[in-house]
């Protein structure tokens, strides 16, 4: 045990949560304060993290924890974005009576899973982590109880998402018995290709792990989800969640079965085909901004998988650099949508954004950049990240992937543009509350100021990234 | 290093914007938005000239080449300028300024915002005529579409949500399997640095999948028949400013990318799709002008007559003779000049009479004799007379045209007969008449600041007409090179069959 030191940030973060909550049961009226405590810690936990930036590849608890450049950088990347959901929605939960104590608490549980998820190196410590987070997102959902949507978008992820549990350790049951462990090192070692006991172990676990980033045929929870839940909530939905389910996807599938990449391979590229061309058609006609974003989002995980279908350090490194903007823009996305105020009120329908130019300019602006950039188009930070994933795999050959992957971004590229339109070309309405707290105006701009500079110096990230090598 | 004047060159309309953006100007007038505007134009124009004036007219490489590390490791941030490019960049830098006058004196809604989505798209031009690296030109290139597409939709006629969509989706669609290449290009080569590939050369095998791809882009934005459809929508409901800079700037980005890229990389596809190209020249050049010649709305005329001249374009680019390239370039350049001029005389009717179609004009010598003029010298530019820089540029790509095909060039003489028809054709109607429309008399003839530009568009069209030596001298050398090295390339694929 003399290397628990690596592990000092998950510790950090579980004695918090505890006392968090002792604090919370013991002192009335005390939500604000914990809510404020909590975005504290995520700092302080933030700042422990960089500090093991430089350990590389330690383990620990017999080998089924790892804490790498891999780990480390997702971990950082969660808790980044963490502390930006904490930020943007304090004022929403406040307006929206969501201000109770357990809040903040089941958020830093949550991240705490998916901590774990990152840095599992055994299906077990996977598993437990998975529930961890599963288990604070599903109240979470349903947290905000008068309202009939959210109670149904809680009680509808946990159905589904408890069936694909149930898959996934199957999966993880049939792995175990065929190779006689549960580490990710010991089943390299003991699984030979031929064996079908894996192979259907292997297709259980990505079901399981689609169903979390939603990629399509395991998308349907996702726009009722996103919908239904507090928009506090959703924006954590759209992002925590995929950094981890990702890293977990490339751990799982380049640790113990980098050798039988033909089994698996096709696998990945049917989701990611069917995510990007799903998610661009179906976005096309929705008119809730939550909904639309859903359906983005399921085509932008598509993308995501498609670096890992290249079966190389170079589409793993697209991959992640992927969800790195990704993330940014989803961030800057969900601080537009919670800048749509009115008396208290907030507005989540495209058609409130109608002539939204005239009266805010800066918000359009930001609004305009955000989406050019999920769409793609050059020189945003959204075109980078297809155009790393895309390099990984066209160096593979695979042009076909490369080909539906850019035509589907074409298709996006409308629904997309239609809002643009929408905030631009169309006849204003009345004007939005313009008084937005300090955390909500800084994500914003430091997201989008990231998004438009990203092209004058692009290695910065390509740098980090370069330095994760899974194979 | 010396001074970076071509970044300068680039980035300068880039801080004139962000200026504007940032200026607080009282709220009616724009007056400061106005003025950095135009200094801001003005200024790299005059940079612009400097630069044409210091460039070295004998050398085949690539001038001013600034070459820094960019996305580490891959890729390079490469710009330079060879006697081609320089041009271009003389055609931007010396249109937007009109546009930018134009803009002022006529549009009153958010002229702050168009003002900057003009100067952002300065510099995206700009970039695209000097980068000298695949990625980079991609980047301007796509860079393009964001603030073309807001200046259509936002300040466009009446269907402009569905111009602004169409033109949006048509090239965006053309340009991302260009992407596939360009990366295709980096894994093949290991480079996607112009000046290197034109060294190594890329793979004969792989030649002519890439030029489809690149073909695909290039021929939406030139645009050729049949993906051309695109173009008489948007430049019907673009505002004037955006009509002239999508006539004269932004389809030229095609013409240049076929010379630079098609030509100059992949010279044994070009060779083998030259049929390909001579054929959609022709269909465009005899069919859209006579789909011209029944136009109603002068605006989508002139649009289509720009899809004819541009057939001419690819015509000349593709016979790959020194006349013809030459002339390609320069039909390019005259047409830059002409179709801009030509927009802002109909932007002048439409301003005072508020419809674009023929029929509603006649007689407007008697009242605006000035305006007869002028719009004289343009139509007379368009249809290629003797004496107008129309006339250089149709003239060498027909010469070079007889030297590949005696039947090719037969069929486009025609054009220019037919291009003849519709613009004297519709000048009569407009012109020269008897006043039916009781509107038309109270109309008055041009403002000085009208005089002005259209004047300033004037003078280049007839000097390059009766003087053409400062142009075809200057892109002289850089298309012999790219000649020899077309022939050598093609030379040393048949010996080795």
């Amino acid at each position: 045990m003399e290397n628990l030191e690596i592990i000092l940030p998950e510790i950090f973060l579980s004695l918090t949560i505890m006392f968090l909550l002792l604090f919370g049961v013991f002192k009335n009226n005390s939500s604000k304060l914990i809510y404020n405590l909590t975005t504290l810690s995520l700092i302080i936990l933030f700042a422990l993290l960089l500090n093991l930036y430089q350990v590389s590849d330690l383990s620990i608890f017999n080998n089924s924890y790892k804490v790498d450049s891999l780990a480390t950088f997702m971990k950082l990347l969660t808790i980044g974005s963490g502390i930006f959901v904490m930020l943007t929605s304090s004022k929403y939960i406040e307006i929206n009576n969501i201000n109770k104590m357990e809040y903040p608490i089941l958020t830093l549980s949550s991240i705490l899973g998916m901590m774990v998820m990152i840095s599992s190196n055994d299906l077990i410590v996977f598993y437990m982590g998975l529930e961890l987070q599963s288990l604070a997102l599903y109240v979470l959902a349903s947290f905000n109880r008068e309202n009939l949507l959210s109670t149904e978008s809680g009680l509808k992820y946990f159905v589904l998402s408890a069936l694909s549990s149930g898959l996934l350790l199957y999966g993880c049951s049939l792995i175990y018995g065929f190779s006689g462990s549960t580490n990710f090192n010991i089943i390299l070692e003991n699984s030979t290709s031929g064996q079908y006991g894996i192979t259907f172990g292997i297709v259980f676990i990505l079901v399981g792990l689609a169903f979390k980033i939603s990629a399509v045929p395991f998308h349907m929870w996702a726009p009722d989800v996103y919908q239904g839940s507090p928009t506090s909530v959703t924006t954590f939905f759209a992002v925590l969640p995929k950094i981890a389910a990702l890293s977990v996807f490339i751990r799982f599938l380049y640790v113990p079965f980098a050798e039988m990449n033909d089994q698996w391979q096709m696998i990945i590229i049917f989701l990611s085909i069917a995510s990007m061309i799903f998610g661009a058609v179906a976005a096309i006609g929705q008119k809730n901004l939550k909904r639309l974003i859903a359906y983005s989002s399921i085509g932008h995980m598509g993308y995501a998988l498609t670096g890992l279908a290249a079966g190389t350090n170079q589409g793993i490194q697209g991959s992640i650099s992927y969800i790195a903007i990704y993330l940014v823009m989803n961030l800057a996305f969900f601080s537009c949508m919670f800048m749509l105020r009115r008396n208290n009120e907030y507005y989540e329908s495209i058609e409130d954004l109608s002539g939204l130019s005239k009266n805010h300019p800066l918000l359009s602006f930001s609004l305009l950049i955000i989406l050019f950039s999920l769409a793609g188009i050059p020189p945003l930070a959204g075109f980078f990240a297809k155009f790393y994933v895309f390099m990984a795999v066209i160096e593979q050959k695979m042009y076909f992937l490369a080909i539906v992957g850019l035509l589907s971004t074409v298709i996006a590229a409308f629904y997309y543009l239609r809002i643009i339109k929408i905030i631009y070309f169309d006849k204003e309405k009345e004007k939005f509350e313009t008084d937005h707290h300090f955390g909500l105006k800084l994500t914003l701009a430091v997201s989008t100021i990231f998004i438009l500079a990203y092209f004058i110096y692009p290695s910065g990230l390509t740098e980090i990234v370069s330095k994760i090598n899974i194979i | 290093m010396d001074f970076p004047i071509i970044s300068s060159l680039i980035i300068l309309p880039t801080i004139g914007a962000l200026f504007i953006l940032f200026t607080k100007s009282s709220n009616s007038k724009y007056q400061s938005s106005k003025y950095v505007a135009l200094f801001i134009s003005l200024a790299n124009f005059i940079l612009s000239i400097y630069l044409w004036l210091i460039f070295d007219k004998s050398s085949i490489n690539f001038q001013f080449v600034e070459n820094r590390e960019w996305l580490s490791g891959f890729i390079n941030y490469k710009v330079g300028v060879d006697g081609i490019s320089i041009l271009f960049i003389l055609l931007t830098t010396f249109i937007t300024p009109i546009c930018i006058i134009s803009v002022i004196s006529t549009i009153k809604h958010r002229l702050k915002d168009f003002l900057i989505a003009i100067l952002i798209m300065e510099t995206l031009m700009i970039g695209v005529f000097c980068s000298l690296d695949l990625i980079i030109f991609y980047l301007f290139f796509e860079g393009g579409l964001i603030p073309m597409f807001l200046i259509i939709g936002i300040w466009g006629g009446e269907r402009r949500v569905y111009s602004a969509f169409k033109f949006f989706l048509y090239t965006l669609l053309g340009s991302v399997l260009m992407l596939i290449a360009i990366i295709s290009i980096y894994w093949i080569s290991g480079t996607t640095d112009v000046e290197k590939l034109y060294e190594i050369g890329i793979g004969e095998q792989y030649q002519k999948l890439l030029w489809l791809a690149f073909f695909s882009s290039f021929a939406v934005k030139t645009p050729m028949w049949p993906v051309h459809t695109w173009l008489p929508d948007a430049h019907v409901e673009a505002p004037t400013a955006g009509s002239v800079l999508l006539a004269a700037i932004l389809l030229k980005m095609a013409g240049y990318g076929f010379i630079r890229f098609s030509v100059g990389l992949f010279p044994i596809a070009s060779e083998y799709f030259v049929p390909l190209v001579f054929a959609l020249s022709l269909i465009a050049i005899i069919y859209t002008s006579l789909v011209a010649l029944m136009q109603e709305d002068m605006k989508k005329l002139i649009a289509y007559s720009s899809v004819a001249h541009m057939g001419f374009v690819t015509l000349g680019i593709f016979t790959m003779t020194q006349q013809g390239i030459e002339g390609s370039i320069f039909q390019m350049i005259s047409h830059g000049l002409v179709s801009a001029a030509l927009f802002l005389s109909v932007g002048v009717v439409y301003d005072r009479n508020h419809t674009r179609l023929i029929k509603k004009y006649g007689g407007l010598v008697t009242v605006m004799p000035k305006y007869g003029i002028v719009f004289m010298i343009f139509a007379l530019g368009s249809l290629g007379l003797p004496g107008t820089s129309g006339f250089i540029g149709e003239f060498l790509i027909l010469i070079g045209t007889f030297k590949k095909s005696f039947l090719v060039a037969t069929i486009a003489s025609l054009g220019v007969i037919l291009g003849a028809a519709y613009i004297l054709w519709m000048y009569k109607r407009v012109v020269f008449g008897e006043i039916i429309h009781e509107e038309i008399k109270s109309m008055k003839d041009l403002k000085k600041f009208e005089l002005l530009i259209l004047l300033l568009l004037a003078i280049p069209i007839i000097f390059f007409g009766f003087y053409p030596e400062p142009l075809i001298n200057s892109i002289e050398t850089s298309v012999t090179s790219l000649i020899d090295n077309y022939n050598t390339n093609l030379t040393q694929s048949i010996a080795k069959k």
